[in-house]
């Protein structure tokens, strides 16, 4: 019975975006370095990509990212918006390529350095070169500025994600492994 | 009779994670028009059962199946979920999850959304049945703006829009007043008869769902059917008192007293309840049962002085608030849905804070404290026990707040592990959270604020979603942590628990206190019980239909018997 | 936690009375315009416009000044951002250098550099008064009925509904769930030390989205009960019918967005050169 999108992926989407504009608007915490936050949101959107695959990934990184936008400033700065979409996406791709299956419970150190892999790069390019690139494009502004806006972006959520995603991924996985060798003691 | 509509066969399922099946050689059948009510305690099978009939077991949750199920005489299995929706609506338990549209005329028409219905003739179909569900005025409003009772309302038409033969209620009462659940219990009722729907109820509140006629009860327990027959039958026999189900307190009043329960007494109502052959002997149980002490006053503990609050300017939740609970006191704070119940409770633990009055504990003033100084000495207990577990080992769970004060390792370690032995989780200790069931999870979250040794603990809905045996088991365990002098303070709109648990009763209407009073005293007031939307006991009917002269004491009698009785319980 | 969210606001005008989906069209094409062109005079154009149809819409300014406010600080930020890494950045793109005084060294202030900075702005305010209108014009109902209409699948269409439906609820278990863990001792805000801020949220964070999956669950078989996905299509409930005005108002703004295009990329480049 296939009939394209599954509605647990449906739902998935819309509940995680709903999630994503509520974490991004309450829950950024404030770093050491002035002026900047740790985003969870962005580790909450790569653990929804690792549990329901990239194009769930995607849909919630572009939708909640865009609500955000709309519901916090009334507009939408599109180029990020995108870039949300595109690391939500990827992640998800490279979590299926490497093999990471979290539905069995296992998270072990081998699928936390090739998750961890996977989102540096996908940042990287995301953040580092994409969203700077989408800047001069649409808005024109100057090479230098938009360059640093993104690399600091990238290191701010390649080290978000690599924590704070990494600590969730391992706590969701533990809620799925099967413990039926317990005893009371 | 008429034609059978739903029939299982020799029927077994297995789901594929689990080793034994959840559903053991079933066999049922339930005609065209009927009304059935299932009951059996958490875990017996009920729900899957019922996930059977709307077909999300096997279709959304996978597993394995033996023997047959036919509805409308098609095997469900060769059908799908869509075919089967068209005959079975599921209004489903939790009316949050159900409610996906943004306004009411919206989630009406959601299965017409999806049958491609064109708008002109959806709109019509939409004002038709919300006329059927009298919310005809309220097409625009949206979720949040309806209370419960509205909520499912709102879900009873979205199934209904599909005009199914067969209606399905999952747990229908678990999240109403008692009030609200009454008129839940007549609107099901009018429907079936208005409209010759089947209707099948799965709950566990049997007294409260036989408010209105039903023609067969199905006792389920342990995956296999132990009765299937009339509720007057069942009342007569012993089959709720071994499958752990909660008897009508009328009937339990009878027995106790010695009377023989028959078919013949016409016992699944108050009101049909042929009362004369058993009155003398109610009379006598009375008379010989011990007159009820009065409790002791103590110094007060927590009080607030005129205390008003609103989450917006402009508008009040809570008006010109003022109460004292004495040391070592159980108390209920009940009232309607959206009374401010819950804001009192957030107020007292300064999750919000106060827009005028005053709140103290012992002598102290405490308005302006943290909640997290407060927390050492008021600890809250959140209804839903997944919003505070977040680690996942228990020791780790009820530790964090230690943790987190910086307290040192060796007292914390002692700690939590007294803690566990109180709550009987010792022997759990190293298990996972996720391993444990709803119940346990619950204890958990009591441990993880007992830990902080709070001299008063606020419980919100502490029985929410329980079964009988597991309600009795939560209570007995909050009334062991009151007698080692905890204060206990419980939202709830479980009348049950009120009247057994809490002696007295804060109850609250619009934000106001209507009255405290003793619970007793609150539940066989007429006025009181309509203002607050809630429900009279069937105990005060039964003495005044004995005749008893002081109905009052009659119950604060039976609820001391009845405890005695259940503490001696496996 | 009061903090404020924009969303629709109720109102009788000429922009709430057209369908959801032709807002969406005319909000895609306005930002798209306005993202292509550079062009001095077509950007005045759009922004007179935009003002002129925020007026229309009976919208008032206080109603969504505190998102103006934020708005106006960040591209005040921006802009001095801009200045810093690139103060000839107007130098290079117009070709000439007019300088009216010198700071230090490569920080001078030039007429290329202001008229630069000055068209950056104005590209926002040709955006921001559309897409606040979109956001507070368009009832949330409406909303997916208009992504399909444009082309999106309706399943994604739903799954937007979807998000606007729970934000509520989502926002109510997070309040109720750091309220708890506050009471633990669990806090964001606080000078702790930040590796313990970071586990603190983990504490908020993990109990909100485990709760958010089970929802998942629950939705899902709600929806699937009630047919959705049966078909490859479905209508909506909340769906605008299209009416005359609304054809209006797209083929007008078709032909904004073809002449601001024609005119930016006319001579060859999105910027119009004033000092040539």
């Amino acid at each position: 019975m296939n009939r394209g999108l599954a509605i647990r992926t449906v739902v998935a989407i819309g509940i995680g975006a709903a999630v994503y504009v509520i974490l991004g608007r309450f829950a950024a915490i404030p770093t050491p370095v002035p002026n900047t936050s740790i985003h969870t949101t962005f580790a909450f959107l790569a653990l929804m990509s690792v549990i329901f695959g990239p194009l769930a990934g995607g849909l919630i990184g572009l939708i909640g990212h865009a609500l955000l936008d709309a519901i916090s400033y009334g507009s939408i700065w599109w180029s990020w918006v995108v870039i949300s979409g595109f690391v939500g996406l990827f992640i998800g791709y490279g979590a299926k390529k490497f093999n990471i299956d979290i539905e069995s419970g296992v998270f072990g150190k081998k699928e936390i350095i090739s998750f961890n892999l996977i989102q540096i790069v996908v940042q990287l390019v995301g953040w580092g070169l994409l969203a700077p690139t989408l800047d001069i494009l649409i808005y024109v502004e100057p090479n230098l500025k938009v360059f640093v806006q993104g690399i600091t972006a990238a290191a701010s959520n390649i080290v978000t994600v690599g924590v704070i995603g990494t600590l969730l991924l391992v706590a969701y996985a533990k809620t799925r492994s099967q413990s039926d060798s317990l005893t009371k003691e | 009779m008429s034609r059978p509509i739903i029939r299982f066969k020799d029927f077994t399922f297995k789901y594929r994670s689990q080793k034994e099946p959840t559903l053991k050689n079933i066999n049922l059948t339930i005609h065209e028009g009927e009304k059935v009510l299932i009951v059996g305690p958490s875990g017996s099978g009920k729900s899957t059962l019922a996930h059977c009939i709307n077909g999300l077991v096997p279709f959304a949750y996978e597993g394995d199946i033996t023997g047959s199920l036919t509805i409308n005489n098609e095997e469900t299995k060769e059908l799908d979920i869509f075919s089967i929706s068209k005959y079975v609506g599921t209004v489903l338990q939790d009316p949050d999850g159900q409610f996906i549209g943004l306004s009411v005329g919206e989630d009406i028409a959601f299965s017409l959304e999806n049958d491609c219905v064109e708008q002109q003739e959806m709109k019509e179909q939409v004002v038709d049945i919300s006329k059927l569900i009298d919310m005809e005025n309220k097409l625009h409003a949206s979720l949040h703006e309806l209370s419960g009772g509205q909520k499912q309302r709102v879900s009873l038409g979205g199934v209904m829009v599909d005009d199914v033969d067969i209606l399905l209620f999952d747990e229908p009462l678990a999240n109403l007043d008692p009030a609200t659940g009454k008129h839940a219990i007549e609107l099901i009722h009018d429907i079936q008869q208005q409209m010759n729907k089947t209707v099948i109820i799965i709950e566990h509140r049997l007294e409260d769902v036989l408010h209105c006629p039903v023609d067969r009860v199905i006792v389920i327990n342990d995956g296999e059917i132990v009765s299937d027959t009339t509720p007057d039958e069942l009342l007569s026999s012993t089959v709720l008192e071994s499958s752990n189900i909660r008897e009508p307190l009328y009937v339990k009043a009878l027995k106790y007293a010695g009377c023989q329960i028959t078919p013949e007494l016409r016992p699944s109502h108050i009101d049909t309840l042929k009362i004369d052959q058993c009155k003398e002997k109610v009379l006598a149980w009375y008379e010989s049962s011990e007159q009820q002490k009065p409790i002791k006053k103590t110094a007060p503990i927590l009080s607030m002085e005129n205390v008003s609050f609103g989450y917006r300017d402009g508008e009040s939740t809570i008006k010109n608030v003022s109460f004292s609970i004495d040391q070592g006191e159980i108390v209920s704070i009940v009232g309607k849905n959206g009374a401010g119940k819950s804001t009192l409770a957030k107020l007292i633990c300064g999750f919000e804070k106060v827009d005028t009055g005053k709140i103290y504990y012992h002598d102290q003033e405490i308005t302006n404290d943290t909640i997290h100084d407060r927390a050492e000495k008021i600890g809250i207990v959140m209804q839903n026990p997944n919003h505070m577990i977040s680690k996942h080992m228990i020791f780790d769970e009820v530790s964090l707040g230690l943790v987190t004060r910086g307290v040192p390792e060796a007292e914390i370690k002692q700690r939590v592990e007294d803690t566990l032995k109180i709550c009987g989780l010792y022997p759990f200790r190293n298990w996972p959270i996720s391993a444990l069931s709803f119940g346990q999870k619950k204890r958990v979250t009591i441990a993880s604020i007992l830990v902080l040794e709070p001299e008063v603990i606020i419980l919100d809905e502490p029985t929410a979603g329980q079964d009988f045996k597991h309600y009795t088991e939560i209570m007995e365990f909050l009334l062991e942590l009151n007698k080692r002098g905890i204060t206990i303070l419980m939202v709830t709109h479980d009348m049950h628990l009120m009247l057994e648990y809490t002696p007295r009763a804060i109850v609250i209407a619009d934000g106001q206190i209507i009255a405290d009073r003793s619970a007793v005293e609150v539940l066989t007031d007429h006025e009181l019980v309509e203002q607050a939307n809630l429900k009279e006991t069937s105990l005060f009917t039964l003495a005044l239909r004995a005749g008893i002269d002081e109905p009052i004491e009659f119950v604060n009698r039976f609820i001391a018997y009845d405890r005695e009785v259940r503490k001696i319980w496996p | 936690m009061a903090v404020e969210m924009l969303s629709y606001i109720e109102k009788n005008s000429p922009v709430h009375r057209l369908s959801g989906a032709t807002k969406l069209i005319v909000f895609l094409l306005w930002s798209s315009a306005a993202m292509l062109t550079y062009d001095t005079r077509v950007l005045l154009f759009l922004f007179v416009i935009s003002i002129t149809i925020f007026w229309l819409s009976k919208v008032a300014l206080r109603d969504v000044a505190f998102v103006l406010i934020f708005i106006l600080i960040f591209l005040l930020l921006n802009n001095i951002a801009i200045y810093l890494f690139s103060p000839q950045e107007g130098v290079s793109i117009y070709g000439t250098s007019h300088v009216l005084f010198e700071i230090a060294g490569r920080y001078n202030v030039t007429l290329e550099q202001l008229f630069y900075q000055f068209n950056i702005t104005l590209k926002y305010f040709v955006v921001i008064p559309a897409a606040l209108l979109f956001i507070v014009t368009t009832h949330p109902s409406e909303f997916a009925a208009s992504l399909n209409r444009i082309g999106v699948s309706y399943k994604i269409a739903y799954a937007v509904s979807l998000a606007l439906r729970y934000i509520p609820d989502i926002q109510r278990d997070f309040r109720t769930i750091s309220q708890a863990q506050q009471a633990r001792g669990i806090d964001l805000s606080r000078n702790e030390k930040f590796f313990t801020r970071i586990k603190n949220a983990i504490s908020i964070i993990l109990p909100l989205i485990l709760s958010s999956l089970d929802r998942i669950e629950v939705i899902s078989n709600a929806m699937e009960l009630r047919g959705f996905g049966k078909k490859k299509k479905r209508t909506w409930y909340s769906a605008k019918p299209f009416r005359r005005s609304d054809y209006i108002t797209i083929f007008v703004s078709v032909i904004i967005f073809i002449l601001s295009v024609i005119i930016t990329f006319y001579d060859g480049s999105r910027f119009y050169n004033p000092f040539l």
